[in-house]
């Protein structure tokens, strides 16, 4: 796989892919690379490289080559010859200057699935807009779904277009591979960013389309879901938080000890009156701790469970008998912890010990495997 | 489109809810026949889950949201009869999904050995809640509690608010995409091999596997990720990254750099930091940047922003959305029609294939809608 892709979209379908057996190789601009190299992260530095590179780019090989230099490009497109796939996420127009558009790497290798991640297609008043995560929230809806009533619109506080648009354009270059199995012939496939948060918006979006187009309410307090009823949602208790998720309100009343909510007999009521049920449940369970809830609720089998961060997480068994943590070794022989491939074929984990490689690490080495010329021998 | 990736495959969909269903949903559009195996009277609990007290036919909006561009074919998995039948269709199959909780499946004799056995070429998918050891591994699966679980609910919102989730339900979506991922890596390699597989995740992996950058970044410093107090957008980010009122609405400003931000904007108070605390400073610079964008419109601000290259962009709801020119290219609508006629508008497939969208107009099936059809292919 040639993967021109930089940051995280497209870099993280090239981790899933090396992570499942591909090889994945980066090609980086001379000097600077993968612009990521430079996303100095909440000041957390690995051998002078922001850990997010790291943790995207494990598993994978650097190809350094200036694709406006000729004798490189031509390097490249030999390359791309003895490629399944090539995956980009420019923005639109940019291939093509390059000369490395979907129509030209077809007629050099026939047999290629070609990948791209755009931000917003390639065409319309978007098109040229940079493919950002917080600003594709923005512009998609997202925003006014998390977060209690009277607040801002509030982005979510992780990549999740950055991550989706990724699995998605994963999804199709291996459904193309499965189709070229099949047929022989070259694909192209396409995601876009903004497409791809407004299909993790289905379910939400669908209901906006046929309930006379109304937009979404998030409720007053403790907000899960905005279409979903009471008591679903995170609570403060005298020591740390409990999760609720889709309960009966009876029941919880009788269980907690609450003589309030047992006036809530109707199922409508929960969605209807959610506020004021909300409200009597955030009262109420600052009386005692998460733990002591959790002790009552759940041997009741109510969906219910202790708000954990990190420090907590990683202590739990549960949390360790999944073994999600995985070593890398970078080149220089700097270790890294980061997180494995979370499927599991035939019963096993994709454990691969290698790190994020240096700028134009594997160069010798691919320009000889490839017969790319000009090599030292 | 005239031959989709996955035409020719068949899929056995033992799932319900959410996650495994969304996994089908992609592979049907993708091309391949998927067949929800359902319990005769009741089918996929998700026929009953509304929201909004919508329903369609019968069935809530939310299940032909989900389920569409699928059949269904019902059966009682504890009589040995029907039984009898599903082995005749699994041995017919190309892959089947399931996120019953551990051990159910083994329970009605069709786990992956005993499936196996009837079909060496399988793709089998199993999503659980937990993984399939440990101490919570019979813990529902469900989207909320593993977002708590997690440590992502101390990603969204500010440093003093309450631990708070994505307001969707991000570990089924996620988890059953990356099924999606599992099985198709296993239809290639079965192209090769002929061989099949066992695919499994976990919705909490899945949602491990979300915060990957998260992870790596506390493994390495030791340092829990903490919420700006102002405007968070991600809280391994510098300021400005977030949502900041004006005059008159929203506006979203990512990476950014805070001299030239200073300088665009005109605010003598933020001129006074360079970008090198940018992270280190960020409540501040936040709260300045606040009280700065609260004068002017977001028309205003975004025009001065626009004209230095500046990541920042309005916030719409789906009204402006969906009015937008930007949105209507994109040609992200479809219309679906229930064998009763009633037509109801949903999302398409988010992936292109050579340059084509791929729509769909088949509506979710009723429950047992195909079992004369399958049971008389069955005799063939």
């Amino acid at each position: 796989m040639v993967d021109f892709s930089q940051f995280l979209s497209g870099p993280s379908a090239g981790l899933r892919l090396a992570d499942m057996g591909a090889r994945v190789i980066k090609i980086e601009k001379p000097g600077t690379g993968d612009i990521c190299r430079q996303l100095y992260v909440s000041d957390t530095r690995i051998e002078g490289e922001s850990t997010i590179f790291h943790a995207i780019n494990r598993n994978k090989q650097s190809y350094a080559a200036d694709l406006k230099n000729a004798d490189d490009l031509e390097k490249v497109k030999k390359l791309i010859r003895q490629a399944d796939v090539v995956l980009h996420n420019f923005r639109p127009g940019v291939m093509e200057r390059i000369g490395l558009d979907y129509a030209t790497v077809k007629a050099l290798n026939p047999k290629i699935v070609y990948g791209e991640v755009s931000g917003y297609g390639s065409e319309g008043p978007w098109k040229d807009l940079p493919g950002q995560d917080l600003l594709v929230q923005a512009l998609s809806g997202l925003t006014w779904l998390s977060n209690n009533r009277d607040e801002r619109p509030t982005p979510m506080g992780a990549s999740v277009v950055d991550i989706l648009a990724g699995t998605y354009l994963t999804q199709g270059i291996l459904a193309a591979l499965y189709r070229r199995g099949v047929d022989g012939r070259s694909v192209l496939v396409q995601v876009s960013m903004m497409e791809a948060i407004l299909d993790f918006q289905f379910e939400v979006l669908t209901c906006h389309f046929n309930d006379g187009r109304q937009l979404p309410v998030r409720s007053r307090l403790s907000n899960g879901n905005a279409y979903i009823p009471a008591p679903y949602g995170i609570y403060k208790t005298r020591e740390g938080y409990l999760s609720l998720a889709m309960g009966d309100i009876p029941k919880l009343a009788t269980l907690l000890e609450c003589e309030p909510l047992t006036r809530y007999v109707d199922k409508a009521e929960w969605f209807d009156m959610r506020d004021e049920i909300k409200g009597v449940l955030t009262e109420h369970l600052l009386g005692r701790s998460a733990d002591e809830w959790l002790a009552v609720l759940q041997p009741a089998d109510v969906w219910c469970a202790k708000v954990m961060d990190y420090k907590d997480l990683l202590d739990q068994v549960g949390y360790k008998v999944l073994d999600m943590e995985l070593k890398v070794k970078t080149s220089n022989g700097l270790s890294l912890k980061t997180t494995r491939c979370p499927i599991r074929v035939d019963g096993g984990t994709a454990f691969s010990d290698r790190g994020a490689p240096l700028l134009g690490e594997h160069n010798a080495l691919i320009d000889e495997q490839f017969g790319l010329g000009n090599f030292m021998s | 489109m005239n031959q989709l990736p996955l035409n020719g495959l068949t899929v056995l969909e033992f799932s319900q809810y959410l996650s495994g269903p969304s996994a089908g949903l992609r592979l049907a559009d993708l091309g391949a026949r998927v067949i929800k195996i359902e319990r005769p009277g009741v089918g996929d609990a998700c026929r009953r889950l509304s929201i909004k007290n919508l329903w369609v036919d019968g069935d809530s909006l939310l299940f032909h949201t989900i389920n569409r561009n699928k059949e269904s074919f019902s059966a009682d998995l504890k009589s040995p009869a029907d039984r009898a039948v599903i082995r005749k269709l699994i041995s017919r199959a190309d892959v089947l999904t399931h996120n019953f909780r551990p051990g159910v499946m083994e329970g009605f004799e069709m786990g992956y050995e005993d499936v196996a056995a009837i079909n060496a070429g399988i793709v089998y998918g199993a999503i659980s809640g937990y993984g399939t050891s440990g101490p919570w591994k019979d813990l529902p699966g469900q989207d909320l509690l593993l977002q708590s679980m997690s440590g992502l609910a101390y990603m969204t919102g500010n440093e003093k608010d309450n631990p708070m989730p994505f307001g969707l339900s991000i570990a089924d979506s996620l988890c059953g995409a990356q099924l999606v991922q599992g099985i198709l890596a296993a239809l290639v390699r079965r192209q090769k091999t002929g061989k099949g597989a066992l695919v499994e995740i976990s919705m909490m992996e899945s949602l491990l596997d979300f915060q990957f950058e998260f992870l790596t970044t506390y493994h390495s410093s030791g340092q829990l990720p903490r919420r700006s107090r102002y405007s968070n957008g991600n809280p391994l980010l510098s300021a400005p990254y977030g949502i900041y009122s004006t005059l008159d609405g929203f506006i979203a400003i990512a990476m950014v750099n805070i001299p030239q931000l200073a300088r665009a904007i005109d605010s003598a108070a933020l001129a006074a930091y360079d970008q090198g605390q940018a992270f280190s400073h960020r409540d501040e610079i936040k709260q300045l940047l606040s009280q700065d964008l609260m004068k002017q419109s977001s028309a205003y601000w975004l025009q001065r922003l626009h004209a230095e290259d500046m990541w920042a962009m309005e916030v719409l709801d789906w009204k402006r959305l969906t009015a937008h020119e930007g949105y209507k290219v994109l040609g992200m609508e479809q219309a679906v029609t229930t064998e009763r006629g009633k037509s109801l508008l949903t999302t398409r497939c988010p992936i292109r294939i050579d340059g084509e969208r791929l729509f769909s107009e088949k509506a979710a099936p009723r429950l047992g809608e195909d079992n004369e059809k399958i049971v008389m292919e069955l005799l063939k």
